[in-house]
């Protein structure tokens, strides 16, 4: 767990693009998923802050 | 008159090599600005000034239809409307059904066709290029024809039917029904871009070198087995991309829905972006519609920049 926690504290591009790409992942499966109204009233946020965040981690040193 | 024309011809001598100098004069980064100049103003122009425009108006109450009302700012209503809004939900729901089973039908189909086109067999070009067919046609031509092969009496899909299952072919309607309609824009759908996928599928496939069978052959493994531990693993990067850049193009898909069944019977094939052309064109609720672009455009955005990820991925190997 700490060890996890360190990758991502040097501020590498690999795992918080990884970390992006999962956000934006979840947000357009609550986008289009059939269960609950309340997952896709969050959708927009959670694509808009994993988009956000994948363009500023992309800056980041490899 | 011959002191006249000897002046000119001094000046012009003069003048020349000066602006020959003078562009000589521009730096490097000058003479690059100067060609992508015309490029960038053409992109603010026709990309990021839409873009910006479109967001101003999602927190308006803008109609386009009456251009003379007074704009008044309406904060993210419009946004909080969309994501409570029962109906728009169906839609992504109608919108996920579309999108997973063309890329479940496209992918198994076009692996499977890419796997047997990469076995050389003889005439292998003279298939590849009838399989490509399909991928070539206007989206307008392929709903067109699909609309007549789908006609109840005269249609060539429901005599097919007929054929192998036995029931009349009038009897049932592709596109008037609600259960079958949804299913006959996927078909459509796998029709055109199947071949699309196989390309991808086919440069994964061709991308493996032979010598990794060839060890393989000589460690007395199976067909079956090179196939889930080489095949498959190494072509997996390829099929990421097709399925990636397939899932972007049927998020966005509108053509061939709206010739085909318009968002109907009813509602049941309204994917996102019929209901968008409806709220924008129908209702003339400009703002609202806008605000609905706005949400699929991060969605598509989001999605390009994983397959952008996915992209380089596949460049590094």
């Amino acid at each position: 767990m700490s060890d996890l926690l360190n990758r991502f504290m040097r501020f590498r591009r690999g795992p918080w693009e990884n970390l992006a790409t999962l956000v934006i992942a979840a947000g357009v499966l609550m986008l289009m998923q059939p269960l609950s109204l309340t997952l896709y009233t969050w959708s927009f946020a959670t694509m808009l802050a994993g988009t956000v965040m994948f363009v500023i981690v992309s800056k980041f040193p490899e | 008159m011959t002191m006249a024309s000897t002046e000119e011809g001094t000046l012009r001598r003069i003048t020349a090599p000066a602006r020959t100098r003078r562009i000589r004069g521009l730096s490097d980064k000058a003479i690059a600005w100067a060609f992508i100049a015309p490029t960038m103003v053409l992109l603010l122009a026709i990309n990021i000034f839409p873009l910006i425009w479109t967001i101003y108006l999602s927190f308006t109450n803008y109609q386009a239809n009456r251009p003379n009302r007074p704009i008044t700012y309406v904060g993210t209503k419009w946004y909080r409307d969309i994501l409570g809004s029962p109906d728009v939900w169906a839609a992504m729901q109608a919108t996920a059904h579309f999108v997973f089973w063309t890329i479940l039908l496209q992918t198994l189909i076009g692996f499977g066709l890419a796997y047997l086109i990469d076995r050389k067999f003889r005439g292998h070009a003279f298939w590849t290029t009838i399989i490509l067919v399909p991928m070539m046609l206007s989206p307008a031509v392929v709903g067109n024809f699909w609309k007549f092969l789908y006609q109840p009496q005269i249609g060539l899909f429901n005599s097919i039917v007929s054929f192998f299952t036995g029931i009349e072919p009038s009897s049932f309607e592709m596109l008037g029904s609600v259960n079958l309609s949804p299913w006959s824009i996927i078909i459509v759908d796998t029709w055109m871009w199947t071949p699309y996928v196989m390309l991808i599928c086919l440069a994964g496939l061709r991308s493996i070198p032979d010598y990794i069978y060839e060890a393989a052959e000589v460690d007395r493994a199976s067909l079956w087995r090179q196939f889930w531990s080489i095949t498959l693993p190494m072509a997996l990067p390829f099929i990421m991309l097709a399925v990636l850049f397939r899932g972007i193009e049927n998020f966005k898909m509108f053509d061939m829905v709206n010739l085909l069944t318009g968002g109907g019977p009813g509602s049941t094939t309204e994917v996102a972006s019929i209901t968008l052309k409806r709220e924008a064109f129908e209702k003339w609720r400009t703002g609202y519609s806008s605000a609905f672009a706005i949400i699929l455009f991060v969605a598509v955005f989001g999605l390009a920049n994983i397959y952008v990820k996915a992209l380089n991925r596949v460049k590094q190997r």
